[in-house]
Order: structure tokens, then C-alpha cells, then sequence
């Protein structure tokens, strides 16, 4: 069966059409089948339609992110109220351990990322597993800083991702592989971030699983509740009209 | 009783505005695969570059086939060579070089 593989983490420089563009197309050429961009929380409507446009011309489906950085819990929470409806991926970067259980714990967060560059930061630890089990948070890996980290940094942070790897196997919490690119050579094919995955134990079966079947059921997941026929979760309005 | 070693071939697309020459293609490529696996698991991957296209930007280069994944994610770690900014995809692998160019006309 074909696999159909999904980065939900492109990070071009929204100022730049050209090299989004670009990057629409690379992703297409690489095999990719839906992507996801971050937005801004008050980006236009218009342009990420026109951005939705640009993929399908390139035979790519598209989805809108927002990558909420909060500083306290209760930022979290407000910005989930406001923000839930409007796009279909949401992404919690935490930066405190407030922050993290806070995301860990919410249905309405989609995928938890930490920072890469302080193995501090990196608050995935067996409490918020057990917190994002009961939920439906996966975590997120970017490849882009296995490549463009040096040295320590680099073995530090392959030794963490290991460790983080492991737990959210323990705990049965879906892993996403994204790209985490921000420009198109640093895009690779979803066989070689797979190969990639290796170096923090992620064995081929999961990581190719990470970058297809986990991150497309996020999607699925939330194209269908923000249908406007969805009624409650497995409840979904089938016909209207008078004759119902 | 000594294993017959079964190799395998990769054909790989340089993706770069600039032109490399085989020489620093290569050592980018061994440089990665020790970089990840160190000198030891770089002797177990008995890499050799077959085929070299400076102007298609295309190399076949043979490796051990248990070490395919190792030497994918070596390869897809590679970022420059030299000062310049380049990816290198796998395009096909095979376990011969006339299966491999039948392949890569499909």
C-alpha cells in the first residue's frame, strides 16, 4: 500500500512568495502529499487561501498551523479559545514547564514542541507524557536542527530526543516527524528523515509512521471537527433539510 | 565460513546552484558518515564512488547493504560542501548497476 507522507512543519519566511513557492514545489517533488505552514495569528484569511490554491496547482494538500509560544498557562488558554477554530493544526512550543503540562493536558493542542537548542527547555519528561496520554497531544520532532547543529549541541540534543523518544513510546503518545525547514535545502525525503530518525533509536516502522499515518490522522482528525457538520465527536450531521 | 558481501548502489541527485568536483562530493560524504558513526562505523560501510555527473549534478556511489540507512542518513545530514549550501537525495537504490540505470529510466 502507497504510503501518503505529510510535513506539517515548513517554516519559510512568509515575506518572501517566491521562496514559499519554491518550497510548495520541493515538498511536491519530494514526495510530500500535505504540508503545513505556521501563520501568524492575525495573518489574512485571503493569503492563506491563496496559499492553499498554490498547493493544489502542485498536487499538495495544505493545511494552516499556528504555533503558539505562551508564557504563562493561562496565555495558553486564552489563546486556545481564540485560535482553535481558525486554523487546523495547533502547536504549543513550551518554554516553561507551566506551559508544557498546561499543553499536555488540553484536547485542544495538537502537537508539543520544545526547544533545541537548551536540553533544559525540553520538558518532555514522564509527568507530561502521562498528562498527554490522557489527551490527544503528540510530540513533535523538527529534523532541521539535526542538521544544522555542530558537536555538543548536536549530541546533547540527540541524546535528549532519545530519552523523549523512548517515554513517548512508554506512554503510547503518537511521535510527528516535521522538517522544521526554512529553506528548501534543507528539505529532505520522507526515506531520508526517516534514516534520520535513527540516530535518536526511532526505528523505521515508527519514524515512517511519524511522518505519515500520525500526522495525517491529526489532520483527519480536525478537518472533521472543524466541519461544519460536526456535531460532537463519532456524532456528525448526515442531511438537512425538512424531511429529516 | 567467509559471507558473501552483498552491495548495493545508490543513485544520488546533488541538489546545489553550484558545480562540485567528485573529490569534494566524496569527502563531504565520508566526512558525514564519520561525523555520525565515527572511524569504526565508517570501515564497516566500504563506500566507493562509482559514477560522478558534475553538470547533471548525479552520482552513483556503492555501499555494504547493511549499512544502506546508515550511509541515507549520512547522506541526508549533508548541508554543504564546502562554503556552499547543497542537499543530496537518493534517487534509486539497487543491488546492481544495470538494474540500477533501468531503474532511473523508468
Amino acid at each position: 500500500m502507497k504510503r501518503n507522507f505529510a510535513d506539517l512543519h515548513l517554516r519559510p519566511d512568509l515575506r518572501n512568495s517566491e521562496l514559499v513557492i519554491r518550497m510548495i514545489r520541493k515538498a511536491s517533488e519530494l514526495g510530500y502529499c500535505l504540508i503545513a505552514i505556521p501563520f501568524p495569528q492575525n495573518f489574512p484569511e485571503e493569503r492563506i487561501r491563496k496559499l492553499q490554491n498554490i498547493c493544489r496547482e502542485y498536487k499538495t494538500d495544505f493545511v494552516s498551523r499556528v504555533d503558539l509560544k505562551p508564557q504563562t498557562s493561562n496565555e495558553l488558554i486564552r489563546s486556545l479559545r481564540k485560535l482553535r477554530r481558525r486554523f487546523e493544526i495547533i502547536a504549543v512550543i513550551c518554554e516553561s514547564k507551566h506551559v508544557a503540562r498546561q499543553a499536555a493536558k488540553d484536547r485542544r493542542v495538537d502537537l508539543l514542541n520544545f526547544s533545541f537548542y537548551s536540553p533544559r527547555k525540553r520538558f518532555f519528561d514522564k509527568a507530561e507524557a502521562e498528562l498527554a496520554s490522557n489527551a490527544l497531544a503528540s510530540l513533535e520532532i523538527d529534523v532541521k536542527p539535526l542538521l544544522t547543529l555542530e558537536g555538543p549541541t548536536k549530541i546533547r540534543l540527540l541524546s535528549s530526543l532519545r530519552r523523549e523518544v523512548a517515554i513517548a513510546e512508554a506512554f503510547h503518545i503518537p511521535i510527528v516527524i516535521s522538517s522544521g525547514a526554512s529553506n528548501e535545502l534543507l528539505m529532505r525525503k520522507p526515506r531520508e528523515t526517516a534514516a534520520l530518525a535513527s540516530l535518536f533509536d526511532l526505528e523505521k516502522v515508527s519514524a515512517m509512521k511519524a511522518i505519515s499515518e500520525n500526522s495525517m490522522a491529526i489532520v483527519k482528525r480536525n478537518k472533521e471537527k472543524l466541519s461544519p457538520n460536526f456535531v460532537a465527536p463519532g456524532i456528525r450531521l448526515i442531511r438537512r433539510g425538512e424531511d429529516c | 565460513m567467509l559471507k558473501k558481501v552483498r552491495r548495493r548502489y545508490l543513485a544520488l541527485k546533488i541538489d546545489s546552484e553550484e558545480t562540485f568536483g567528485s573529490r569534494d562530493f566524496m569527502g563531504a560524504v565520508w566526512d558525514a558518515v564519520s561525523r555520525l558513526y565515527g572511524e569504526y562505523g565508517a570501515s564497516q560501510t566500504g563506500l566507493a564512488l562509482i559514477d560522478y555527473d558534475t553538470e547533471k549534478k548525479f552520482a552513483i556511489i556503492r555501499t555494504v547493504h547493511t549499512t544502506v540507512d546508515k550511509v541515507r542518513a549520512a547522506l541526508a545530514s549533508i548541508t554543504r560542501i564546502g562554503d556552499k549550501p547543497v542537499a543530496i537525495h537518493v534517487l534509486k537504490i539497487s543491488g546492481t548497476i544495470k538494474a540500477l540505470h533501468k531503474k532511473i529510466k523508468q
